[in-house]
């Protein structure tokens, strides 16, 4: 069999866009979201000088955060070809049952208090996914309908819970432990630390990946490539960690560091990722999205992965609702409200394909930090909620569009 | 042959609703041996194998493979009595590279449990490069693959986890003339090693060359088996158009294939 390469592909000569692909292994899609991304903030730096300071984006991290590490459990939703509209109410009621577990029915002031408070939550968000799940898979419910209804019944239950009060205030420990108030960071000290464990990682794992792929004699990036996108990478965590330093505690000139809620999302991100890439689950829920009846006949369990994926995101959706309830110092019934938008958009915004079978973690992340930054935008030029809604919904819509474009495009 | 059936499908019926998809066919297959599947489209032939590969199960009648009665609920199961399957639709998943399909759901796996990528990669190498030499760009999503590409990948995983049965849908179907070529000659590659083929068509001239015997159904049911030496493209013509033996043709009906 020989192979027919279109012989204009080796003598068109390529646009800089596409060897800048070449070149750094990064897509045109990323690159357009890191474009967008740049120029939001740009446009309300303009409007609202303050949007571009070391405080707000200290705030911007943390609000990124609870929409990120949902969005990372929404990719593989998405790639599995369903959808999740109940992340939003999963978070409410998790959120709920922490402030009530610590302040009506655990012992005030006890040592246990927060640990388990923190294992019952997740345990409840992981159920609550994984009943979604058997629906979907098991019952043959579209997931659009179970969601669409676990938004309604779980949402309904916050209230149930409290009949709508709201329940504070939370263990200092439980405060202490997640963060988000005035102690939210974990100090200039070890953000350092963590920065510069980052880099010696980075530069670890380039460095292995490299080798690897030499030793096999398989096709390598460009060296110049590759130590641009190393550099770009060590610079972005430095200049992460410094402006996050930038932000003093208030009343004092101590950084505050990294928000531990920041924390939580890298290490989210980091096994997210490594189930992603380097797990069979990860591999199939790709497949799946990919053929679904190839992943079939290749012997795969469809229906259990698919109850999986619902589990993975209904206990990122309660890790989400323990950092909300952390941050409120409070459980409110109305927490995480059309954070499913917020959610959805971040993973499309992030390249995740509604057709299913395409979407990264790290696009997702971009995703998220780009819906947040619109909405911390608005809200500090002054935007009633209900128009910035108005703006959410469109951008949502033009990222499905755009996406629509994308997938044609590429088809043809 | 020497040797006994590889592969005996015995009195098989597969009802959907109330048709009758495959209607009391028995066929076997020899180690060896190529036995072309003909009929037209709809004529149950690709049902009868999806059975054998485990994506349907069988409503009555029993598969052995190697003389032993063989239960065959899914298609890990088939793969574990070394059947391998080649789709009529390749079975890709269209978002993965080469090597990530050819091991779909027999992934290599590290020390540490996490899928083995490197290994997977040059194991996937070494047998595309068997079939197609000019195959460099095996981790691009499928999709883009050319339709040899694609083909080649989807043989590849049959080869790869050294099958005895392999059951080919319409293997040439969406390949040129050379492509077919290149298929046609590893089939007979294959056979010398000693693997049972069971070759799918419903183009009596894709088959009719590389296969020991014809097997023709139409309507569900078995018309009957031939030699390949022993009957003419007319007669097997015969046998699927009209459903009657060479045997049983009068002149009138030879008459009106043409």
């Amino acid at each position: 069999m020989t192979v027919s390469i279109p012989e204009n592909i080796a003598s068109t000569p390529l646009s800089f866009f596409q060897r800048l692909t070449l070149a750094t292994g990064v897509d045109t899609r990323m690159m357009s979201m890191v474009a967008a991304l740049v120029l939001i903030w740009g446009c309300f730096w303009v409007i609202e000088p303050n949007f571009l300071t070391a405080r707000n984006f200290w705030n911007l991290a943390v609000q990124s955060s609870v929409v990120a590490i949902m969005a990372t459990g929404m990719v593989l939703v998405i790639v599995i070809r369903h959808i999740d509209l109940s992340v939003g109410s999963i978070l409410g009621l998790v959120s709920m049952m922490a402030a009530v577990l610590q302040v009506q029915i655990f012992t005030a002031g006890a040592a246990w208090s927060t640990p388990v408070t923190i294992i019952c939550c997740l345990f409840l968000g992981t159920l609550l996914g994984a009943w979604q799940g058997l629906w979907v898979a098991y019952l043959g419910v579209p997931s659009f309908v179970v969601t669409l209804g676990g938004l309604l019944v779980f949402r309904g239950l916050a209230w149930q819970a409290t009949k709508g009060q709201t329940i504070a205030p939370m263990e200092d420990s439980f405060q202490k432990l997640i963060g988000g108030g005035i102690d939210g960071g974990i100090g200039a000290g070890p953000s350092w630390v963590v920065g510069v464990l980052a880099m010696v990682l980075v530069v670890v794992f380039t460095i292995i990946a490299r080798k690897r792929r030499r030793r096999f004699g398989f096709p390598i990036k460009p060296m110049a490539g590759e130590i641009f996108m190393l550099v770009l990478r060590l610079t972005m965590i430095a200049g992460f960690v410094y402006l996050m330093n930038s932000y003093p505690r208030p009343g004092s000139d101590v950084g505050q560091g990294i928000p531990k809620p920041a924390i939580i999302l890298i290490t989210v991100v980091i096994i997210m990722e490594f189930i992603a890439r380097m797990t069979r689950f990860g591999r199939y829920v790709f497949a799946i999205g990919g053929n679904p009846e190839a992943a079939l006949l290749a012997g795969i369990n469809t229906r259990r992965v698919t109850v999986y994926v619902f589990s993975l995101m209904g206990f990122l959706a309660g890790l989400a609702g323990l950092i909300t309830t952390a941050r409120l110092n409070a459980g409110a019934n109305s927490a995480g409200e059309l954070a499913e938008l917020s959610v959805i958009a971040a993973a499309v915004i992030g390249g995740t394909s509604l057709a299913g079978g395409i979407g990264t973690i790290t696009g997702a992340i971009i995703g998220a930090i780009l819906m947040e930054s619109l909405r911390n935008g608005m809200l500090l030029i002054g935007l009633p909620s209900p128009l910035q809604n108005v703006i959410i919904g469109f951008v949502l819509m033009f990222a499905v569009w755009a996406d629509v474009v994308y997938q044609r495009r590429r088809a043809a | 042959m020497t040797q006994g059936p590889l592969v005996e499908m015995r009195n098989i019926t597969k009802r959907f609703g109330g048709v009758h998809a495959v209607d009391n066919v028995s066929v076997d297959l020899y180690p060896g041996e190529v036995v072309g599947l003909l009929g037209h489209n709809g004529a149950g032939k690709s049902t009868l194998i999806k059975m054998l590969s485990g994506a349907y199960p069988i409503d009555s009648g029993e598969i052995r493979i190697n003389g032993q009665v063989a239960h065959i609920a899914s298609p890990r199961d088939s793969r574990g009595y070394g059947i391998e399957t080649i789709y009529q639709n390749l079975a890709l998943a269209d978002n993965l590279g080469a090597p990530e399909n050819l091991f779909l759901g027999r992934e290599i796996m590290t020390h540490w449990g996490t899928v083995d990528d490197v290994s997977m990669e040059l194991e996937a190498r070494k047998v595309l490069h068997r079939l197609n030499p000019n195959f460099e760009n095996i981790k691009d999503a499928v999709r883009t693959m050319s339709g040899g590409q694609r083909q080649s990948v989807a043989i590849a995983r049959a080869i790869l986890f050294n099958a005895k049965i392999l059951i080919m849908d319409e293997p040439t179907a969406a390949l040129g003339p050379q492509e077919t070529a290149m298929v046609a000659s590893l089939i007979r590659q294959l056979k010398k090693e000693g693997i049972g083929i069971f070759l799918i068509s419903h183009d009596l001239h894709d088959v009719f060359d590389l296969s020991d015997r014809v097997a023709v159904m139409k309507n569900g049911k078995l018309v009957g088996v031939r030699r390949t030496a022993n009957v003419t493209k007319d007669q097997v013509l015969g046998m699927i158009i009209l459903g009657k033996l060479p045997e049983e043709e009068t002149a009138s009906d030879v008459a009106s294939l043409h």
